[in-house]
C-alpha cells in the first residue's frame, strides 16, 4: 500500500525539492500556524504548566531510570490479566510475530489504529508480504495509505495534503478497496469525513484481527492506554476477536496515578484540546467482553542503544505529541519527508540517530536539520531539550569519521579555525588577511549594503552557498584589535 | 554606578566583520562611566566548533577564552549567542576534555560572562542609557538572547527609552531568522526560506532600521534585505544605544553607526 522511507536522500537534497512546492509550503505554514496558536492558548490556561511540564518529565524519567524492573512487572501484570507478552529485539522480528498471530487466525486482513511503533517497524508491508491487507482506520492515516502516499507529521501524518487533494484521493481510491466514495462528494470536511466513515464501517466489523500501538503502559496494573480523537480506535480495540498491541519498551510508566500529568500534558501539547475525546484503557481478556485474546508485543527497536546514551536518553521520555514539528521553523518549511522517517521534526531529527546510529548518511544528515533556535525545547511538555541533544548527536556524526583516512573538507576547516582560535596571534594574522582581501573587494565591489559599505557580491565555490541569496559585507580594513591597539582603545581620539 | 571590572569579548566575528559594533560598545560603556577593558588574548567562545559537533576541536578555544577573561568581574559581550556559548556549552567541552583545571576556570568565567543587555540591566542597573536616535525601527529578538539566555524584554526596554525612537513591532518576532551558524551553509536552502519570511516580516513594519543583539543573525537577515534592495538598514543594539544627538548631528547620511571619532 504505502510507500516507504527507504533510500530517501540526505536532508539537505530532500529539503530543497520540498522547499520548491509552494502547494506544500502553503499547506504547512497554515496548518502549524492553526494548530501553534491553539495549543498556546489552551496551554495559558494552566496556571501550573511549568510545574506539569516538571512532573511530566519526572514520571518518564524514573520510568526510564528503572526501564527493566518496571517491563517485568508490566509483563506479569499483562499475563495476569490474560494478555500473551511477546518481546521483539527488532521490526522483523515484531512484525513476524504480527504476521503469525493474524495466520493462526486465518485473517487475510486487519484493521489498525494509529500507530507510531507499527509504522516505525514497516509492519503493514510486512503484513503485505504475508498476503495480509492492513487498514489504516485513522482518518488522517487512510489519506496517506489511499493516496499511496508516507506520513509527514506524527499527529497529522496527512497535513502536507489540502482537502481538495483530499477528495480527488477519495474519488480515485476508495472503490479500489472497499466502499466507493459517493458521486456527490464534496472538499467539505464535514462532507469527507462522513464518505470516510461509511468506508471504514463495513471494515471495523468484518475485521477478526486488530493492531493497535499504545500511548502509555502501566507497569502495576497490566493497562495499556490509547488517546485518540476519531471513535476509531475504541472501534478497533473493542469489536474484533483478537488484538495485537505493538508497545515500545519507553511507553511505561510505573503505576496508575503516573498517568494524570502524562494525559493533562498530552492532549494540549499535541491537538491544542483540553482534554482528549477518547481514551481507552485495556487489560487482558475479561471473558464475554471486547477481544478474547489479547497479545503485547514490547518492541526494543534501537530502544536499549537510545537509553545507553548520557545526553540522548532523554528523548525516550518522548510521548509523540508533536508540539515540536509544530513550532520548528525548518518543519514548517520542508515538511515532514524530508527527513526520511516516520518520526520528522525536531524530535525526529535526535531519535533517528539514537535508535539507529550515524553510519548512514541519511540519518547522520539529520542533527544537522536545525538551526538550534530551541522553540522545540521551550513546547516539550516533558522538557526534552533538543537543541542540546542535537549538539551531542552532531559530535557523535563527527566522532564516526574521525578515523577516516581523508577528512572531510568541512573538518579540515573546523581544524582550521580551531588552530587559529588557539591564539590570538594567529587570529590577528588571520584577520590581516581579512582586512587586505575586504580593501581588495571594496574597491573593485559595485555593490554595497544599505548604508553604504561594499559588500562581496556573488562569489564562486563554497562561498555561493552564503551569496546565492544574501550579499556579504566585505571585511573592514581594521578588524577591533588592530583599533583598539592603534587608539589605544579609542582613548588617544584617533579616526576610525 | 558600581565599580566592575569589566571585560570587553567582542566576538570573533565583530574583531573581524564588525568592528564598529565593539568600538560602540566601548562608547556606551565609557559614556555610563564604566572603563571596559579588552584583553587581546582573547579569540572565539568556541561556538562555530561546538555547534558544528567539533567538541574535541573546541578545547584549545575554550581554554584561551578562560585564559583570556580570567580575574575580571563582568565579561561582556555584543551577542547573545556568544554569551549563552559561555555560559551553557563552555561545560559540555571542559568535562570532555577531561580537565579539572579547565572545568574549574569555566565554572568561574561561566556565569559571570553578561550579554550587553542584561549586563546593563541587571549589573550596571540601566535602562536609559542617554541615547537618541530619531529614527523608525525594529527589533529582531535573536533566538539564543531569547531562548539560551533568556533576556526578556531587557533589549526593549533599553530601546524604549531611546530619545527619538519609533519603536515597532516586527510580526512573527519570536521566529528564528534561519542563520544557524553552520546552518546556513550546510542547509542553505532551508536558511533562506527562512531568512526571506523575516525579511518580508522586517519589510511589513516600514520600518528604516532592524536592530538585533548578534551581527551573525544581522548579516544574514541583512543579507537578504540588501540582495532584495529593501530600503532597510540592520543595525547592532549597541550602535543604536551608543548613539547621540551629537553624533547624529555629525552624520552624513539619514542613519549613523558608532563611529569612533564620536568617541569620548
Amino acid at each position: 500500500m504505502s510507500g516507504t522511507f527507504v533510500g530517501m536522500p540526505a536532508f539537505p537534497t530532500a529539503a530543497r525539492e520540498a522547499l520548491g512546492d509552494t502547494q506544500l509550503r502553503r499547506n504547512l505554514a497554515h496548518a502549524t500556524h492553526t494548530i501553534r496558536d491553539k495549543r498556546a492558548r489552551v496551554v495559558a490556561e494552566v496556571e501550573d504548566w511549568e510545574d506539569l511540564r516538571l512532573s511530566g518529565a519526572g514520571v518518564k524519567e524514573a520510568a526510564l531510570r528503572d526501564l527493566a524492573t518496571h517491563l517485568e512487572t508490566l509483563e506479569a501484570s499483562l499475563v495476569r490479566a490474560g494478555a500473551t507478552v511477546h518481546w521483539a529485539r527488532d521490526a522483523e522480528e515484531a512484525c513476524a510475530i504480527v504476521a503469525s498471530v493474524a495466520r493462526s487466525h486465518g485473517a487475510d486482513e486487519v484493521v489498525k489504529v494509529k500507530s507510531m511503533a507499527t509504522q516505525e517497524i514497516g509492519l503493514n508491508e510486512a503484513l503485505e508480504a504475508e498476503g495480509i491487507a492492513a487498514w489504516e482506520t485513522d482518518l488522517a492515516e487512510l489519506i496517506v495509505q489511499l493516496g499511496e502516499d508516507l506520513p509527514s507529521h506524527i499527529l497529522v501524518p496527512a497535513i502536507h495534503r489540502n482537502r481538495a487533494e483530499i477528495r480527488e484521493i477519495f474519488m480515485r481510491r476508495m472503490a479500489d478497496v472497499g466502499r466507493a466514495a459517493p458521486d456527490d462528494l464534496t472538499d467539505e470536511p464535514a462532507v469527507l469525513a462522513g464518505a470516510a466513515r461509511e468506508h471504514l464501517r463495513e471494515k471495523f466489523l468484518r475485521a477478526r484481527v486488530a493492531v493497535s500501538g499504545a500511548n502509555f503502559a502501566v507497569a502495576d496494573t497490566g493497562t495499556l492506554v490509547v488517546v485518540e480523537s476519531e471513535g476509531n480506535g475504541r472501534m478497533c480495540l473493542t469489536l474484533p476477536d483478537v488484538l495485537v498491541s505493538v508497545v515500545g519498551i519507553e511507553k511505561v510508566v510505573a503505576t496508575w496515578s503516573d498517568l494524570d500529568p502524562m494525559l493533562r500534558l498530552l492532549p494540549r501539547s499535541s491537538t491544542g484540546e483540553r482534554m482528549n475525546p477518547y481514551t481507552s484503557t485495556w487489560s487482558g481478556v475479561t471473558p464475554g467482553d471486547g477481544p478474547q485474546e489479547v497479545h503485547v508485543v514490547l518492541l526494543d527497536n534501537g530502544r536499549t542503544r537510545a537509553l545507553a546514551d548520557d545526553v540522548g536518553r532523554q528523548a525516550l521520555r518522548c510521548i509523540r505529541c508533536s508540539a515540536c514539528l509544530n513550532v520548528c521553523p525548518v518543519y514548517e518549511r520542508v515538511g515532514g519527508h524530508a527527513y526520511g522517517s516516520v518520526y520528522p521534526g525536531p524530535i525526529g531529527a535526535i531519535l533517528n540517530p539514537l535508535l539507529r546510529g550515524v553510519s548512514d548518511e541519511q540519518t547522520a544528515s539529520l542533527p544537522y536539520a536545525s538551526s538550534l533556535c530551541g522553540a522545540c525545547f521551550e513546547v516539550c511538555p516533558v522538557r526534552i531539550d533538543i537543541p542540546s541533544v542535537l549538539v551531542d548527536q552532531r559530535a557523535a556524526v563527527v566522532d564516526s569519521h574521525r578515523g577516516d583516512r581523508v577528512p572531510k573538507a568541512e573538518a579540515v576547516a573546523m581544524r582550521a579555525a580551531a588552530w587559529t582560535f588557539s591564539d590570538s596571534r594567529r587570529l590577528r594574522w588571520a584577520e590581516r588577511a581579512s582586512g587586505l582581501a575586504g580593501r581588495v573587494i571594496g574597491r573593485f565591489s559595485r555593490t554595497s549594503l544599505p548604508g553604504g559599505r561594499p559588500a562581496a557580491g556573488r562569489l564562486p565555490g563554497p562561498a555561493a552557498c552564503w551569496t546565492g541569496a544574501r550579499d556579504l559585507p566585505a571585511p573592514p580594513a581594521e578588524s577591533f584589535r588592530e583599533w583598539w591597539d592603534r587608539t589605544d582603545g579609542g582613548r588617544d581620539g584617533g579616526g576610525s | 554606578m558600581p565599580t566592575v571590572r569589566v571585560a570587553l569579548q567582542v566576538t570573533c566575528v565583530n574583531d573581524a566583520m564588525f568592528p564598529d559594533t565593539g568600538k560602540a560598545v566601548v562608547r556606551l560603556l565609557r559614556r555610563l562611566g564604566v572603563d571596559v577593558d579588552f584583553p587581546s588574548a582573547q579569540t572565539c567562545c568556541g561556538q562555530p566548533m561546538v555547534n558544528t559537533g567539533y567538541l574535541d576541536e573546541a578545547v584549545p578555544v575554550v581554554r584561551a577564552f578562560v585564559d583570556a577573561f580570567a580575574g575580571y568581574d563582568a565579561i561582556v559581550t555584543p551577542s547573545g549567542s556568544c554569551a549563552g556559548s559561555a555560559r551553557h556549552q563552555h561545560s559540555i567541552v571542559a568535562d570532555r576534555s577531561g580537565d579539572p583545571r579547565l572545568a574549574a576556570a569555566v565554572a568561574e568565567t561561566a556565569p559571570r560572562t553578561y550579554e550587553l543587555s542584561e549586563l546593563l540591566v541587571d549589573v550596571l542597573g540601566v535602562t536609559d542609557v542617554g541615547a537618541y536616535f530619531p529614527h523608525r525601527v525594529t527589533y529582531h529578538p535573536t533566538c539564543h538572547s531569547l531562548r539560551m539566555l533568556g533576556v526578556g524584554d531587557r533589549p526593549l526596554r533599553l530601546l524604549e527609552n531611546v530619545r527619538g525612537i519609533d519603536l515597532v513591532e516586527l510580526p512573527n518576532a519570536t521566529e528564528c531568522c534561519g542563520f544557524g551558524g553552520t546552518f546556513a551553509l550546510k542547509n542553505a536552502d532551508t536558511s533562506v526560506a527562512m531568512g526571506g519570511d523575516k525579511a518580508r516580516h522586517v519589510q511589513d513594519t516600514g520600518a528604516e532600521v532592524l536592530v538585533a543583539g548578534d551581527n551573525s543573525c544581522l548579516m544574514h537577515i541583512g543579507g537578504m534585505l540588501s540582495r532584495q534592495r529593501a530600503g532597510v538598514r540592520v543595525m547592532h543594539l549597541a550602535e543604536v544605544l551608543a548613539a547621540t544627538e551629537d553624533s547624529e548631528s555629525k552624520a552624513p547620511g539619514p542613519v549613523v553607526g558608532a563611529r569612533a571619532e564620536d568617541l569620548p
